[in-house]
């Protein structure tokens, strides 16, 4: 298969970008996303050119190093897969395709392809886990969980961290990336004790950082390689409300 | 070389607590005055730099990643092993001890294997506290597992996702210290030296991949939790960004390298499907629970599997251990799967895999059922090849995996450098020539959470804070000779990417020191490694500057580690004339094929000290006691 692609290439942050066209020659449908690049680069690099700068690592889709916009959709057209899973045979010999970084405010391009995410990390410091020593911890069987509040749990916290949402997101919102981890933790008895602090300190962050609000459009689904729901918003919502109406207030130390 | 393993005195089963009681303590008021570093911020990094800094260090922690919850432990499926003994049906401290020095092959010390038993109980009360969502029965009781081959269900599991669950833990309680300001995050910062100063660890330098800046960080103690090496074969299961370069730089500093040859082939990955690939992808071994491997019994048959009638199949390795059958550890399912391939009974477009068959499992139990225990494994693998499992059989075959291999550590974990520390997959303590499925999360666990930050302690009871500072000329040198060899990659400008030779170099490795090894084909090796480090540093287009981010400079000079680090991995292979676990020598094997131990001549640790690039490094041993489980061929038929 051949592809024309038109790749956003930008040398340092905050300097000026623009789409670059190349040929991707002889691509095999069998080949990843990621491989097609790789072999783009490879040619890049012996013509002396400067190859294509992108984030990745497992290369199987769950540490969320890679993503990026393919004709204006995070990841690409297919769905619950991550760019990296993403295979060729999705596409069509010929087509063109436009690939991006994530677009938002919180998340500064580095170059070409990468993002800086640190906005997450900064988001989960506020409030994103549950505060237990190392060794002070009960017998793991001491508290049953429910196994449907174990499996509601579950599916919040396999999010892994991409940004996706944001990049889908028309108000680059962090708001699922925000409820998956509130939601995980508030489905758990363990998460109880801090849970209406965590709403209010995890959403604070969210807006400190420049992601926008959400408004419900529903695109971070969509995009969502994991597949987590927006009711973790409404979740999280109701919790910021409760915490709210019980006087619970925001702690700047 | 001086080797004390520092192993306690007293009982098995008192040894560690026993040390807990002798090891010093440092004043609460003096460990804010310590600097930690810690590299790395997988399960072990992370876990590490979370609990010391709730003891109260002040810990820096360093990864190359753009966030700490990065690290390859994250890829981590099947499960992480504990002693809870939660079915009832006889697990004990004792066995999971006992199973990890056998399933090791007894090239492991049982005193550190026995603390990690015991470790293993407080790890899974510890994640769950974190909210870490383990499987759970209908009750809402932890749910387990019978996995790898273990005979008991001891294995806790987080549906395909058990290392990113337990990593997120770690993370998120380490992010929990950053808020509280005893962990202070350095992102995006590969670690290239470490600084010895008057013989003990004292910093390391980095370089930060945005910018490119070279930096020098000043501690009292540095930890290294830097991973494996199976990414020396270029294909293996490990991300792309796994590397060597911080335990060999570390070497090359004076830090002691323990059987670098034990490096472990997974029996379930998906074959390769093209040259252009770069990484494969593991099917979480659990998948043998259910699925039975078979090959055609006629080499060459390349009729569909729905074709080939029963008779017609060979269940081998049912055939050859009718006890385990298609649950034989690791090593033995991916010798097996070879041998299959190479007399031609290989199946699928390469004629590289052998078939993994649900079609009993889910005649006997319903696709529900299969759904239920592997239905993202499925996923992911149809994902991959664009085939179905529940009708079609996977195609799997081994990949480098995992390395018990690493950094020399006694049993504080601390390296043949006073105050250089290395746990997790980067030392070489617990796992001995094999590591038995869902104990790698276990052992970074059990490093980072309960052991390192004692033992460190420990050593920081006897170190003045402070002292040096980044303009001692011990870190002046070393900023400048990271400089320099960036300079050199940069300036070679050859006619070769880094990956050509990456690739190369795993494609060698593979051939002749990867599944079985032989003296000729090590020796050929050895002969061919010079050459192409050489061609390596003639030849090789490092495109761009130093000065930004470079992803081709990073990759070169991991490749250039590699390169070197190559060497030691095929002396090792060479000098240890005896097959055990992992390590499989074709001289060395039963009439039956199965590998065959020399414990009058190998009963030890492979030490290995340093002495110039391309020059025979100098081999220690560490003589290996069995007090308690005395050695046996395995048998697992």
């Amino acid at each position: 298969m051949d592809f024309t692609l038109h790749v956003w290439r930008q040398g340092t942050p905050g300097s000026k970008g623009d789409f670059e066209t190349y040929q991707a020659k002889n691509v095999a449908p069998s080949m990843s996303f990621l491989d097609m690049l790789d072999l783009v680069n490879e040619e890049l690099t012996r013509d002396g050119g400067d190859p294509i700068a992108f984030e990745h690592d497992c290369r199987e889709g769950i540490c969320g190093s890679c993503g990026m916009m393919v004709n204006g959709m995070a990841h690409g057209p297919e769905d619950l897969v991550t760019v990296c899973q993403l295979h060729m045979r999705s596409f069509s010999d010929g087509d063109e395709l436009w690939i991006e970084p994530w677009r938002a405010d919180a998340f500064p391009v580095m170059r070409d392809l990468v993002v800086d995410r640190n906005a997450f990390d900064r988001i989960i410091e506020s409030g994103g886990y549950i505060s237990v020593r190392t060794g002070s911890a009960p017998d793991a069987n001491a508290v049953p969980v429910p196994k449907p509040d174990a499996d509601k749990a579950f599916d919040a916290a396999a999010c892994i961290g991409c940004g996706a949402c944001v990049a889908a997101c028309p108000n680059a919102s962090a708001m699922l990336f925000t409820a998956a981890k509130a939601g995980h933790l508030s489905y758990l008895p363990q998460g109880q004790p801090e849970r209406y602090e965590r709403a209010i300190q995890m959403v604070h962050q969210h807006d400190e950082e420049g992601f926008g609000n959400c408004t419900n459009h529903g695109a971070c689904q969509e995009a969502c390689p994991k597949g987590i729901s927006v009711d973790y918003i409404s979740r999280l919502n109701r919790d910021v409300l409760r915490a709210r109406l019980a006087g619970v207030a925001f702690d700047s130390t | 070389m001086e080797l004390d393993a520092k192993i306690p005195s007293g009982p098995l089963a008192d040894k560690w607590d026993l040390h807990r009681f002798e090891m010093k303590l440092v004043n609460p008021a003096n460990k804010r005055k310590h600097q930690v570093i810690v590299v790395g911020t997988g399960l072990a990094g992370a876990s590490a730099a979370a609990t010391m800094g709730e003891l109260g260090y002040r810990v820096h922690a360093f990864t190359f990643h753009d966030s700490a919850r990065r690290a390859h432990s994250i890829a981590a499926q099947g499960g992480i092993n504990a002693a809870k003994n939660y079915q009832g049906d006889g697990d004990s401290i004792y066995r999971l001890f006992h199973d990890t020095v056998k399933g090791g092959d007894f090239r492991s010390r049982e005193a550190n294997v026995y603390r990690l038993a015991q470790l293993s109980l407080n790890i899974i009360d510890q994640a769950v506290a974190q909210g870490v969502p383990f499987a759970r029965e209908y009750g809402g009781y932890l749910g387990n597992r019978s996995f790898g081959g273990a005979q008991v269900s001891r294995t806790f599991y987080a549906r395909g996702q058990t290392g990113q669950q337990l990593l997120l833990g770690a993370y998120q309680a380490m992010e929990r210290q950053v808020a509280a300001g005893t962990v202070i995050p350095h992102l995006r910062k590969e670690m290239l030296d470490v600084v010895v100063i008057d013989g003990a660890a004292r910093g390391i330098i980095t370089r930060d991949l945005g910018t490119g800046k070279i930096e020098a960080h000043v501690a009292d103690a540095v930890v290294l939790a830097t991973g494996g090496y199976s990414n020396a074969f270029f294909l293996s299961t490990n991300a792309m960004g796994c590397n060597v370069t911080a335990s060999w730089r570390a070497h090359k500093r004076g830090a002691a390298f323990a059987n670098p040859c034990f490096t472990q082939i997974h029996p379930t990955c998906i074959p390769q499907s093209g040259e252009y690939q770069s990484k494969l992808t593991l099917m979480s071994e659990s998948l043998r629970n259910d699925g039975r491997i078979w090959v055609p019994v006629r080499a060459g048959d390349s009729r569909p599997p729905h074709e080939i009638p029963d008779a017609e199949r060979d269940y081998y390795l049912e055939r050859f251990y009718p006890s385990f059958g298609n649950l034989t550890p690791r090593d033995i399912a991916s010798r097996r799967a070879k041998e299959m391939v190479d007399a031609g009974h290989g199946v699928g477009p390469g004629r590289n895999g052998v078939y993994l068959d649900f079609r009993d499992a889910i005649q006997r139990l319903g696709k529900k059922a299969i759904s239920e225990r592997y239905s993202n494994l499925f996923a992911m693998y149809e994902k991959i090849t664009g085939e179905d499992p529940y009708t079609v059989p996977m195609r799997i075959y081994p990949a480098p995996h995992y390395t018990m291999g690493g950094l020399w550590v006694d049993y504080n974990l601390m390296t043949t450098v006073p105050g250089l520390f290395a746990i997790g997959e980067a030392n070489f303590s617990d796992h001995g020539a094999n590591r038995l499925g869902a104990s790698a999360l276990m052992q970074g666990l059990a490093d980072g959470y309960f052991i390192v930050p004692l033992t460190v302690g420990n050593h920081l009871a006897e170190v003045a804070p402070g002292g040096v500072d980044a303009d001692h000329p011990a870190f002046r040198d070393g900023v400048r000779e990271v400089e320099e060899v960036q300079e050199r990659l940069l300036a070679v400008n050859g006619n070769r990417t880094v990956d050509s030779f990456h690739q190369e170099l795993g494609r060698l490795l593979w051939d002749l020191c990867g599944m079985s090894r032989s003296e000729a084909g090590l020796k050929e090796a050895l002969a061919k490694l010079p050459e192409l480090r050489e061609s390596f540093w003639r030849d090789v287009r490092v495109p761009g500057s130093g000065d930004n981010l470079n992803q081709s400079l990073e990759k070169a000079g991991r490749v250039a580690d590699f390169l070197e680090f190559a060497e030691l991995l095929c002396w090792d292979a060479l000098e240890r004339d005896e097959s055990c676990g992992a390590h499989y020598r074709e001289e060395h094997t039963t009439p039956e094929g199965e590998a065959l131990r020399d414990d009058e001549r190998f009963s030890h640790g492979a030490v290995w000290e340093f002495s110039g690039v391309g020059h025979k490094p100098a081999r220690h041993r560490e003589e290996l006691i069995f007090e308690h489980v005395p050695p046996s061929q395995r048998s697992y038929k």
